[in-house]
């Protein structure tokens, strides 16, 4: 019996290549982080630490253009400046990040920390006296720097592939800090020119080759493992915060909106059944 | 039904004001005196919820405009300056939002309870259609505001929409570019859309004034559907109504509250946080959640009515599916209004609403998604090992007699003792043919539960048997499947069955069960037993 392709099958075969070429990704597993919960809050120093690991790694390659120097030091930022009293000396002492009792808040263009931060940044600028471009020491004010003027430069320089803007990462993706925390610990090792094997990426080859690596940023707190993982957790926390960072605030005035809702609710019944009364309905 | 107004001005004031516009009176009698039937239940609270939402969402929408930048390179990061830095803008915002989904919620309820209690039937027919039409400026106003944030989903959204008005006959092209304001969805869109957006609210407040003139000119419906006749059948407004409604008020509020501060995102989609990108199409394109069950409808038309091509007679479905409501009042043949009293009316109306429930889900769901299938996808491999491997190029006379050619040549490969041929061709009349002579001819069988994954795995054992087969020839059993795309035509069957079929003949058949007399008689029943 003789039998040949036919051409249509052919055909067919190739349309259903592409359709599957995207493969399949893992879902990715849930990670407990502190601001998971309905009433969790951030860990400021996975934040801070997320911070040294964005601005070590990640901002060589990824921009984070809605972000400025001065929204660390607002409240609920992890650099945020607070003075605080020692109950022992009595003194005035800084905190930076989330006092446990309060303290009174210093203002971003007045906290030495965040200012340090934004002057170890070199910024592309224009002369405000000659109009020429020069590179300037960062701001407060300054929008976190961008590794590349524009989309074709940061393309060209990464293989034709976009580091995308990481400012609301965790929402721009499904399963959010879990996937990004997946994907930066999911390399499975190999690669393919400049694809890189991952777990998580959808269809499993992706252009960023793996940012992290063991021991490669220094932490100044001996007791925080310098692990992949641990870099994951913390650069995924900075992230969240960055694409939530009012999140602290919602669920604390969420809280005090729905007490104060449940009590009027209450008051509001009590008085339907007193209107009611007798009106058989 | 409002009856005199019983409103009496007690100081100078409110005489002189009252003779000059009566507005005090207008108020009085249409919020205090007015008469309520007193069986009302919770189902009669949405309207007051209504209008708290259309607030909200004007209140907060005007403070949003105000620092809102309708141009495609500004309007995403303006909303996230919206959120990151005006004071409270991020609650606003989730307030607005959020404000949109709660608002489709409560006009999903009130639109199911008009339809299980007969609402719609005389004399409140012109009631219903204002409805109707609120409800039709507010898929506008969402579908344009979704818009504005300029997000991938924004983006996209907006495309396929306006294409699907294109597709309209003679019309579409016109109606399609005008809106776009261009020939694709650009800065003039956003343009337009941003200025429209602003201006449907109010036209919607003003639709909802004439709808709560005709509520008050024909009354409120009630559970029984049994017209009021004196005074024992109803309540004043005020307090009895104003604080229940309150109280309900209340509960939504809280359900309002949950999302604000808990899932702002949770009813979004992660894409829209992505900024529009022309050039790449996102994985799916999918609309708000209170739009899925017409997406489902669209999509469900995937073949050609006659003259009427699928995509068409899809933009003509969907937009029936609203339609019909509008003649429903006429299409619904029962004297009896409410369905407590139509027992048979009432199952139809449960699946109705399952049915809605359905709709939506497929809208959701990748439409080729198999929910169903007969057997497994198989596919039979047949090689050939060993054997001698000859190729030889031939060319037809004509491109017609290209098969007759191929066939040919077969022959001549089996002449020669072929096992296999096989024919690739290379142009129009041109192509080669390779035979294997001699061998052994092998068959293998697959079979996976869907067509990518039988491909997977033809492509595994290919490799498997790697170059132990010069070709293979291959064959596929694709099974009965049932898929998205079938529920969603047999769910929009249903939708429009239950309105052009069951509602005008069983309004005539069935035998309803015993309507009460009064209002106030059932519910005096009540309280003696
Ligand atoms: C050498 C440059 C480079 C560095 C350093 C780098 N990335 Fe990337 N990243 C890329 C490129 C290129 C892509 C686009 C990959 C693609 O589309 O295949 C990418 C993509 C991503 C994505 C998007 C994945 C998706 O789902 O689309 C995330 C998230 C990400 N990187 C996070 C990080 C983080 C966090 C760091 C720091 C720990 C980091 N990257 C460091 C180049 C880099
Ligand atoms: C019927 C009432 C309204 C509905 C149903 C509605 C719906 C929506 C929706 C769904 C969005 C997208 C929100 C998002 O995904 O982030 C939106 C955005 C927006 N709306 Fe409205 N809206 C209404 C009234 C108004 C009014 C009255 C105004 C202004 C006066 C307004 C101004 C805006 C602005 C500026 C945006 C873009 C900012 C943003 O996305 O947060 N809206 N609207």
């Amino acid at each position: 019996m003789l039998r040949a392709f036919s051409s249509a099958a052919v055909a067919w075969l190739a349309l259903v290549g592409v359709a599957f070429a995207a493969g399949e990704a893992e879902h990715p597993e849930d990670h407990a982080f502190s601001f998971d919960s309905p009433l969790g809050s951030y860990d400021m120093a996975a934040v801070q630490r997320g911070f040294q690991v964005y601005q070590q790694v990640c901002a060589a390659c990824h921009a984070m253009t809605h972000l400025s120097y001065r929204h660390l030091g607002e409240r609920g930022g992890p650099f945020s400046l607070y003075m605080v009293r020692n109950h022992e000396t009595g003194e005035m002492e800084p905190y930076i990040g989330k006092p446990h009792h309060g303290g009174s808040f210093v203002s971003p263009t007045e906290n030495p920390y965040l200012r340090a931060i934004a002057s170890g940044v070199t910024i592309s600028d224009i002369d405000p006296s000659t109009g020429q471009p020069v590179d300037r020491p960062g701001r407060v004010s300054d929008r976190f720097r961008s590794p590349f003027p524009n989309e074709i430069a940061a393309r060209a320089s990464n293989g034709g592939a976009y580091p995308v803007d990481l400012s609301v990462i965790t929402k721009a993706r499904h399963y959010g800090a879990d996937y990004i925390y997946a994907l930066l610990t999911g390399y499975t090792g190999a690669s393919e020119g400049v694809l890189y094997e991952n777990r998580y990426f959808p269809g499993g080859m992706i252009a960023m080759a793996q940012p992290l690596n063991e021991g490669q940023i220094a932490y100044s707190d001996p007791n925080t493992p310098q692990t992949v993982e641990q870099y994951a957790a913390d650069v995924t926390h900075f992230l969240q915060w960055a694409a939530d960072p009012h999140m602290e605030e919602r669920k604390r005035l969420g809280i005090m909106v729905i007490a104060f809702l449940l009590a009027l609710t209450g008051l509001l019944f009590l008085a339907y059944k007193q209107v009611w009364r007798g009106e058989s309905h | 039904m409002s009856g005199p107004s019983t409103y009496e001005p007690k100081t100078a004031f409110t005489r002189w004001l009252d003779k000059r516009l009566p507005i005090i009176r207008f108020g009085y009698d249409s919020f205090v005196a007015y008469p309520t039937p007193r069986n009302l239940n919770y189902w009669w609270t949405f309207g007051a919820i209504l209008a708290l939402c259309l607030v909200v969402q004007i209140v907060s929408g005007v403070v949003l405009a105000m620092h809102y930048v309708p141009h495609v390179d500004y309007a995403f990061a303006s909303v996230q300056r919206i959120e990151r830095d005006v004071p409270y803008g991020w609650l606003i915002q989730n307030m607005h939002a959020v404000g949109a989904s709660m608002f489709f919620l409560a006009v999903y309820l009130h639109m199911f309870k008009g339809l299980y209690y007969g609402s719609y039937k005389a004399p409140r027919e012109v009631l219903w259609i204002l409805g109707c039409i609120i409800y039709l400026l507010m898929v506008a106003t969402a579908f344009l505001g979704y818009s504005l944030p300029w997000g991938q989903m924004s983006f996209w959204a907006a495309t396929v929409i306006t294409n699907l008005i294109g597709a309209l006959p003679l019309v579409g092209e016109g109606l399609k570019n005008w809106l776009m304001g261009g020939f694709s969805v650009d800065q003039p869109t956003l343009n337009r859309f941003f200025s429209l957006h602003y201006l449907l609210p109010f036209v919607i407040a003003g639709v909802v004034a004439l709808h709560i003139w005709a509520l008050h000119e024909s009354g409120q419906n009630n559970p029984t559907g049994v017209d009021v006749k004196s005074k024992a059948d109803t309540v004043p407004f005020t307090p009895h109504a104003t604080i229940k409604d309150l109280f309900a008020v209340a509960l939504f509020l809280i359900l309002f509250s949950v999302f604000i501060f808990y899932m702002p995102d949770a009813l979004g989609h992660a894409d829209n946080f992505i900024p529009a990108n022309p050039l790449q199409t996102p994985p799916e394109i999918v609309p708000e959640w209170y739009l899925l069950p017409f997406y489902a409808i669209l999509r469900a038309f995937d073949f050609n009515i006659g003259p009427i091509d699928s995509k068409l007679a899809g933009v003509l479905a969907m937009f029936a599916s609203i339609g019909i409501l509008f003649l429903l009042p006429w299409l619904d043949t029962s004297r009896v209004r409410s369905m407590r009293y139509r027992p048979v009316a009432r199952q139809f109306f449960l699946i109705f609403v399952v049915v809605c429930l359905v709709l939506g889900w497929c809208g959701g769901q990748n439409p080729a998604n198999i929910l169903a299938r007969s057997g497994d996808f198989t596919a039979s491999l047949r090689w050939v090992e060993g054997g001698q491997t000859t190729t030889q190029d031939f060319t037809a006379p004509s491109e017609q007699q290209f098969e007759a050619t191929a066939a040919s040549m077969r022959e001549t490969m089996a002449g020669r003792g072929a096992t296999m041929t096989m024919v690739s061709r290379a142009g129009a009349t041109n192509a080669t043919i390779t035979a294997v002579i001699g061998g052994t001819e092998q068959t293998r069988n697959l079979s996976a539960y869907s067509v990518e994954a039988l491909e997977e795995e033809i492509i595994a054992a290919k490799a498997e048997i790697g170059a132990g087969a010069p070709f293979f020839v291959i064959e596929r059993n694709t099974p009965m499947t049932f898929t998205v795309t079938n529920l969603s035509q047999l769910a929009t069957l249903y939708y429009f069955l239950f309105f052009l079929v069951i509602l005008p003949i069983l309004g005539l058949r069935e035998t309803p069960g015993r309507v009460p007399d009064t209002i106030a008689k059932p519910v005096l029943a009540k309280e003696v037993a």
